[in-house]
């Protein structure tokens, strides 16, 4: 079942990726990028991470995605025009990524000592993580929230319209 | 019917995904699904890290997860918000014509 489970949700992640990089209407990528993260928690789900798939669906799937459909909507995003980008991308990028994928997977293949995950082996539960989350670690904690306040604030002053922004628009 | 996932494939998962998370990035020609990339690259990352979380039941590598969450809702929202600016400054959003600062 475990296996199961792993193998249709692995290809659901694969299929989803592969998808956004073929659709052309950002509005199709952004919805096979939540097909992407909706089956990566069930996956951490099958890692015994249940806080994070939770959190995955909640912050990912929903708060993220959502911002990026918001602002595909916003301005009205048409078809992107197929150029295959810049020839040092092509002729030096797609080579370096397969190297890259053949270099990680000969690694992670070499790996010994790997274990594996199956439904007996507990799961670390919320109550675990946020005793090491709200004893140990406070201080990032409370860094991070600051963290996302200023981005808030620098997100309010970059999308407003700015005095310079009026003259161009003009 | 008990079968073991090994977790060597969870691993490959994680590093097939990062490398289409690069082509996206380097063959996508519209701002906004170059920027969905980067998340899918970081959302493999958090993959291989609860992999290795799992691996030494380390419940500070699933805290880690979270915190590169939190850093990336912060630079979406962020991230978004130049767009924006830019879109608003261009009116495209395509980056062949964003390349000002282009050698």
């Amino acid at each position: 079942m475990h296996l199961i489970i792993f193998i249709v949700f692995a290809a659901c992640c694969l299929a989803g990726a592969i998808n956004l990089l073929l659709q052309t209407h950002p509005i199709n990528s952004a919805l096979s990028l939540i097909v992407v993260m909706t089956s990566l928690a069930v996956l951490y789900l099958l890692l015994g991470a249940e806080f994070l798939a939770i959190a995955q669906i909640i912050v990912y799937a929903g708060a993220i995605m959502v911002l990026f459909v918001f602002v595909v909507m916003l301005l009205n995003a048409g078809r992107e025009e197929r150029t295959l980008g810049s020839r040092a991308a092509r002729i030096v990028g797609l080579p370096a990524v397969v190297v890259l994928l053949a270099l990680f997977a000969t690694i992670i293949l070499h790996v010994n000592g790997l274990g594996a995950s199956s439904a007996s082996q507990p799961i670390t539960d919320t109550a675990e993580l946020s005793a090491v989350l709200f004893r140990d670690l406070l201080l990032p904690f409370e860094v991070t929230s600051v963290l996302i306040l200023i981005a808030i604030l620098g997100a309010v002053a970059l999308a407003r319209l700015g005095h310079g922004d009026r003259t161009v628009s003009k | 019917m008990q079968q073991d996932v090994p977790l060597t494939w969870y691993l490959l998962l994680s590093a097939a995904l990062f490398c289409l998370g690069i082509v996206g990035f380097l063959l996508k020609r519209n701002i906004i699904t170059v920027f969905m990339s980067i998340e899918l690259m970081l959302n493999a990352v958090n993959l291989s890290f609860v992999t290795f979380a799992h691996q030494w039941h380390a419940v500070k590598g699933q805290i880690f997860v979270f915190f590169v969450m939190m850093v990336a809702a912060a630079e979406a929202a962020v991230g978004l918000a130049i767009i924006i600016a830019v879109f608003r400054v261009r009116n495209t959003l395509s980056v062949d014509r964003i390349d000002l600062m282009k050698l």
